[in-house]
């Protein structure tokens, strides 16, 4: 199984987890995180959500995410696999898992990880909510924003 | 030269629903050219002349950023992911 992955596929936490377990022997630590597609969003009743991504742009934007964790916490082991096309309710859009010899890196960079990926990563979530549907807009991606990673880098060691 | 452009999400929803036009522009040609030429023949593109980013050949790229024949030009709006 990759570390890094856009895919249609319904995402799988525990094979990853397995997967980053396997090349941490000796760590002390592993976190994971799952995004999932919330019923409520800004007041609407969401019916479901559609992804959209620009994927090799996507990917090598993941590839920059685990590349930035590793120069930040040196050691830890990342892999990140986002969902795209149609989600239902309560499906996971994202997951992350992190392994490090201590549990602070650990966390940290899987909280890193997600809010970089809300920043640079060329996703878009199209919600279809009872009565209308919207285009969902973030940050504007600029991975050379070290402004944004310093934020990121905050926010992951808070 | 001709360039293939790539639009996302909203931005393609703006331009008809097509998500990918190939476009001949003037050399030598940067990506500003390339959205100069789109916003002359579909205005409504232009509210995101501020908050999008741009890639060539599926890496991050400023406007000034110089294209060539064959290339993949893209636009997209602010992210949403995660």
């Amino acid at each position: 199984m990759p570390l890094i992955a856009v895919t249609p596929a319904a995402l799988d936490l525990q094979s990853l987890t397995a997967e980053i377990t396997t090349g941490a022997a000796g760590d002390g630590a592993i976190a994971t995180f799952a995004g999932l597609v919330r019923e409520r969003n800004q007041g609407r009743r969401v019916r479901f959500l559609e992804y959209e991504a620009y994927e090799p742009l996507a990917l090598r934007a993941l590839e920059r995410i685990v590349a930035e964790a590793n120069e930040s916490w040196p050691g830890t082991r990342l892999g990140l696999h986002h969902r795209i096309g149609r989600l239902e309710i309560g499906e996971a859009s994202v997951i992350i898992v992190a392994a490090s010899a201590h549990r602070a890196d650990a966390f940290a960079t899987c909280r890193y990880a997600i809010e970089r990926v809300k920043q640079i990563v060329p996703i878009w979530k199209h919600e279809h909510f009872e009565g209308g549907e919207i285009w969902l807009e973030g940050a504007t991606a600029d991975p050379e924003d070290e402004a944004a990673r310093r934020m990121a880098y905050r926010i992951a060691c808070a | 030269m001709r360039v293939t452009v790539r639009l996302f999400a909203r931005l393609r929803d703006l331009a008809g629903g097509t998500g990918e036009l190939v476009r001949d522009v003037p050399a030598p040609a940067t990506v500003q050219t390339v959205w100069n030429a789109l916003v002359t023949e579909m205005p409504a593109l232009v509210e995101y002349e501020r908050t999008m980013s741009v890639a060539v050949n599926a890496e991050y790229a400023r406007m000034a950023a110089p294209v060539n024949d064959g290339d993949e030009v893209a636009f997209l709006p602010p992210v949403s992911g995660g």
